[in-house]
């Protein structure tokens, strides 16, 4: 092990080492990739439930080069929105390549972002001292909900028209303040080109600034605090005379060449995704959506994209619309609250008792059956156990702070479990 | 935005929702058209079809000449003889004859863009929805359908197909007599058999599938050189994973 960190820690010699020298002088480079690469050290026994964080990183990337391609030929107009898109689409070269990794990239983005938190689940990665890292993460989960939102309304189908309309309009619930919340959100009587062009501003720049900051600040708590690992136990409590953890290996290059086969495989459900089914049978891309937006007439069945269907089946639940609202909301929310709702002294599912493993089971079917309901119409049966689900996803996180001070744990070890 | 406006916003939603459910309820299954995306004689025979028989309302307004001549195999001048009826440079896209305005006062509603129908709908629902059309005498064009009822768009194809009519069955439930569509009758003998006539929209459809998306054979090429490249760069860096990770004890 040291063989390859002398390798990599080394400064080049010449002029190459000269450049280095200067910038260090003037700019804290080398000190940075050491903090934050060469001498980040985390554990040696990840599985690949923690790859998701790197693999959210390359979505965001990529969304943001693909995403100014876009911009260069859309045209955020309800007259030339539609138009654009398809002009994008047919006559753009490799203009359909850039939508298609865009529109996937969406729904990818979630794909990966609900893995990611739910690696924090399995693990209890947001326990102290990683509270506010899980606080920033929940921050740019909301940030990249309205992302997406705002990035739905802009291909200006009929899906994003009326998807839009039924979303805004459900602050109108509020009371007092609705109508008037719903009319400034808008900007307009109803959703027009002003709002449109609204949602184009946020999207491509409020919102996508937000995401970079937060996710740079997300970054820089992890590695103030260091990773968590599949044990949940402190690395840092075992360092060797160097003071470098006993169980920790350098993020570059050994967590960076185990992500890269990561990124390799995820590439490659991706791109399977991307050329041979970007729609995903009207998942991806709505098939209602082919049709440009259209004021007088609704679709048969409106249904949000499949990352927001497990809040809306909650909302839909609920037969009074302020209460639909509010527990909607509430059930968005309710995540943040994790770190405190938790009263387990462990944190990985490995030596957490049966209780949790069971609530853990039922939320992960719930939170999938509830995203399955969202897409179904609101109708008798769909209705029902939309109400048994919503209640379940409540509960999970309502009684949390009961059943896991209640949990038999098991011991944990002094050292991570690695084989190898 | 008057109160007229909105009232008749909303009425028009109401029937829609009315309309979808009455299809919904009658249960038009819709047939498999089993087109081919490769069959590039069928796409041309669907090109034919698709200008002589639809262009005149419907335009297909992203889809350029130029582009359905690359895909399809035809040339300049076999495109401007066969297919540019109201066009004059091959770069142009496909429009209606029928100007929009004189379209809505006609019809009520102007016939739908048809460059992405295929992919909105499917194209099983336009290859049953071209099969459905039956006599209707309370219908202003004489005919209705059974896949979108209550549909503005004549019969274009009654020459070919001739007219049929919808046999219905009927049910009583509880006292409620209730109909639901069972088959179609010949009534007036088309200039194409059943069979031909199928072959005929299966055409059409193909066509339209493939102006809905005109780059999707060359995006499954290539998605196959994509991910047989990751394949290969995958067992390289799974190489150098495992060169990294030996001295990790």
């Amino acid at each position: 092990m040291a063989r390859v960190e002398a390798e990599v820690g080394k400064r080049p010699e010449g002029f190459l080492g000269g450049l280095v020298k200067w910038i260090d002088d003037r700019f804290p480079m080398t000190e940075t990739l050491k903090y934050h690469a060469t001498e980040y050290y985390a554990s040696k026994n990840f599985n690949w439930w923690f790859v998701f964080g790197v693999l959210a990183f390359v979505v965001l990337a990529m969304q943001l080069v693909t995403g100014i391609f876009l911009t260069m030929n859309y045209k955020p107009a309800a007259a030339e929105a539609f138009a654009s898109v398809e002009y994008i689409m047919r006559d753009v070269e490799w203009g359909w390549l850039i939508r298609y990794l865009h529109s996937t990239g969406a729904s990818f983005f979630f794909i990966v972002v609900y893995l990611h938190m739910f690696r924090a689940m399995l693990y209890g990665s947001y326990k102290k001292p990683r509270e506010l890292i899980w606080l920033i993460g929940m921050m740019i989960f909301f940030v990249l909900m309205a992302e997406g939102f705002a990035g739905y309304l802009l291909p200006w189908g009929q899906m994003s028209y009326w998807g839009a309309q039924v979303i805004i309009s459900l602050f109108g619930a509020i009371p007092v303040i609705g109508d008037t919340l719903v009319e400034y959100i808008r900007g307009d009587y109803s959703i027009s080109d002003i709002t449109l062009n609204r949602f184009f501003a946020l999207h491509v720049i409020v919102l996508p600034l937000s995401l970079i900051g937060l996710v740079f600040v997300h970054i820089v708590a992890l590695h103030e605090v260091g990773s968590n690992n599949p044990d949940g136990i402190e690395i840092k409590k075992n360092k060797d005379a160097n003071g470098k953890p006993v169980d920790g290996i350098a993020f570059h290059p050994y967590h960076t060449s185990k992500d890269l086969v990561a990124i390799i495989v995820f590439l490659m459900i991706f791109f399977a995704v991307v050329f041979f089914a970007p729609d995903m049978g009207g998942l991806f891309l709505e098939h209602a959506n082919f049709e440009p937006a259209n004021m007088t007439t609704t679709p048969e069945h409106i249904a949000p994209v499949w990352y927001y269907t497990p809040y809306y089946a909650i909302l839909r639940a609920v037969p009074d619309k302020l209460w639909g609202f509010i527990l909607f909301v509430l059930a968005v929310l309710l995540p943040v609250f994790l770190p405190w709702l938790d009263r387990c002294r462990v944190r990985s599912i490995r030596y957490r008792g049966w209780m949790y493993k069971t609530a853990l089971t039922v939320f992960v079917i719930t939170f999938v059956t509830l995203g399955w309901l969202g897409l179904q119409p609101a109708t008798g049966t769909y209705v029902l156990l939309a109400r048994i689900f919503s209640v379940l996803y409540f509960a999970f996180f309502l009684l949390m702070p009961y059943y896991t001070a209640k949990d038999k744990t098991k011991p944990v070890p002094e050292r991570v479990v690695y084989h190898g | 935005m008057g109160k007229l406006k909105v009232i008749a916003r909303l009425l028009a939603i109401v029937g829609l929702i009315a309309t979808s459910q009455s299809f919904a309820a009658g249960g038009a299954a819709l047939e498999h058209a089993e087109i081919d995306q490769g069959n590039i004689s069928s796409l041309q025979r669907g090109a034919r079809n698709f200008m002589n028989y639809c262009s005149g309302c419907h335009s297909a307004k992203y889809v350029r000449f130029k582009t359905i001549g690359k895909y399809l195999e035809l040339s300049e001048e076999q495109l401007i003889d066969n297919l540019m009826f109201n066009a004059g440079k091959s770069f142009e896209t496909i429009n209606a004859a029928m100007p929009a305005d004189s379209a809505k006062r006609w019809f009520g509603t102007p016939p739908p863009d048809m460059s992405l129908m295929a992919r909105a709908k499917g194209a099983d629902y336009v290859y049953t929805f071209l099969k459905s059309f039956h006599v209707d005498p309370d219908s202003p064009t004489g005919v209705d359908n059974t896949v979108l009822v209550g549909t503005s768009m004549p019969h274009v194809l009654w020459e070919l197909q001739g007219f049929q009519k919808a046999l219905y069955s009927e049910h009583t439930e509880e006292g409620v007599t209730s109909h639901s569509f069972k088959e179609f009758e010949l009534v007036t003998e088309g200039s194409l058999g059943a069979d031909d006539y199928d072959e005929f929209v299966r055409d059409t459809v193909n066509f339209l599938a493939y102006i809905a998306e005109p780059i999707r054979s060359e995006r499954r090429k290539l998605g196959v050189w994509v991910i047989m490249f990751l394949i290969f760069f995958w067992i390289l860096s799974a190489m150098l994973k495992k060169q990294i990770w030996k001295d990790v004890t």
